[in-house]
């Protein structure tokens, strides 16, 4: 099978696995609602929230909910000894990959179309002023998080206490995507919108994909061998 | 080696112990004063911690696509280092902010990126501990990425407006500031070549060990 081929497979049956039970995109979903809901105590005064705090908790929210998606969607493979046979399957390796980080993409993309506009009512805030840069910082962002995710969920899959390690890997490394997510998406909220700012954030974040996704199809062959 | 080993231990001792008194010669700082010192130990050892986290990675990255398992005895040992030069850094660093800056710590790019790179090497630790068969080359892979995140430290200094100094401070240091300070990089340097080796010897040690056990139970 070509290698576009095999990615298009691979997205397509966790999509039609996921269609059928909801089961990822409802439990996250809830999870980044109930995040934001629990971070808004923590930083409305007087009925309101500063722009900053938003930024925060909208970022915070898709983290949290990614961990829970990322976990879920290879609990399923290891759940059902699936991820051993795609391994097994005579295609290139880089191609499950990325396969799966469509998938895991497109299931954090659904969630992020229930978060950000509920932030953006909850908070009052303009993340809908500049639309396309907003979507940019989205789509940027979460690729870096899903790229460095996938690659560590997949690796954890086999491991005994991958619950408690999925995060402490996946925090750290992806801290800059974080950074740059909520930098950028400040710069926008700000009450006359700082759009250089938000730019170079943007192309700060599309460098990081650029690393991040390099080195995850660099990685994956040799961490997913026995 | 075996003979060196004892002689450059002796070397390094006599270094430390030398080092205080080139740092009380050294002139004072025209606006940090007394304070100003601790850089002699706070900066060698952030560049011996970087330059660990350099060997940590390329090791792991050697480790996973050559499959030697020497090459992950080196990336344990350099992490290990690299956590343990990481505290010196972040504990040397707070004591001069607080003098300096009047705070214990700023939310800088580059105090950030130090931490979140310790960090990393720290998961790497606690990965390679809890993380059951097979982890090796998982903590190798987040060795690499660790890796990858030290240019952006040291990069993004020069890119975001901070009140960390510049990377340009150390080859414009003052000449008789030059002395102490390259006197103690290399005590550091050499401390750091010491422990990797000792720690990397002991891994091997226990590696065979496992050997010969696994070989008595057959």
């Amino acid at each position: 099978m070509s290698f576009l081929r095999t990615v298009a497979v691979v997205m397509r049956k966790d999509l039609v696995v996921e269609t059928r039970s909801m089961e990822v995109v409802y439990t996250s979903a809830l999870f980044a609602v109930l995040c934001v809901l629990v971070f808004a105590f923590g930083f409305v005064q007087d009925g309101r929230a500063d722009s900053a705090a938003a930024a925060a908790i909208l970022w915070i929210a898709i983290a949290f909910a990614g961990t829970l998606a990322l976990a879920r969607v290879f609990d399923r493979e290891r759940q059902n000894e699936t991820l051993r046979a795609m391994l097994l399957a005579p295609v290139p390796r880089p191609a499950l990959y990325v396969g799966k980080l469509a998938g895991v993409l497109t299931l954090l993309l659904v969630v992020e179309a229930l978060v950000v506009p509920l932030v953006a009512l909850w908070f009052q805030a303009a993340l809908f002023r500049h639309a396309a840069l907003m979507a940019g910082l989205i789509l940027a962002g979460s690729t870096g998080y899903a790229a460095v995710g996938t690659l560590f969920a997949a690796m954890l899959a086999r491991s005994r206490s991958r619950a408690s390690l999925l995060p402490l890997l996946l925090y750290p490394i992806t801290i800059p995507v974080i950074i740059a997510g909520v930098r950028g998406t400040a710069a926008l909220l700000q009450p006359d919108a700082d759009l250089p700012v938000a730019r170079a954030w943007l192309m700060m974040l599309v460098s990081f994909d650029a690393v991040f996704i390099t080195l995850s199809l660099w990685l994956f062959e040799p961490t997913m061998t026995e | 080696m075996k003979r060196l080993f004892p002689l450059l231990v002796v070397l390094c001792i006599a270094m430390f112990a030398y080092a205080p008194f080139l740092i009380v010669n050294a002139p004072y700082e025209s606006t940090m004063g007394l304070v100003q010192k601790i850089f002699y130990f706070h900066v060698p050892a952030a560049l011996t911690m970087f330059l660990s986290a350099f060997v940590a990675s390329i090791a792991a990255a050697v480790f996973l696509f050559g499959r030697k398992p020497g090459a992950d005895r080196i990336a344990v040992s350099a992490a290990e280092l690299t956590v343990l030069f990481g505290l010196v850094v972040l504990i040397t660093g707070p004591l001069w902010a607080r003098k300096a800056w009047g705070v214990w710590w700023q939310w800088d790019a580059r105090l950030t990126s130090t931490l979140v790179m310790w960090l990393v090497f720290q998961s790497y630790l606690l990965l390679r501990r809890y993380g059951g068969p097979g982890s090796d080359k998982l903590s190798a892979a987040v060795a690499v990425f660790g890796g990858a995140l030290v240019p952006f430290v040291y990069w993004s200094v020069n890119m975001w407006r901070t009140v960390h100094p510049t990377t340009s401070v150390v080859p414009t240091l003052d000449a008789s500031m030059r002395g102490p300070f390259y006197f103690c990089l290399l005590a550091f340097f050499l401390l750091y070549a010491l422990l990797l080796a000792a720690r990397t010897m002991l891994e091997a040690h226990r590696a065979r060990l496992e050997a010969l056990y696994l070989g008595l139970e057959d």
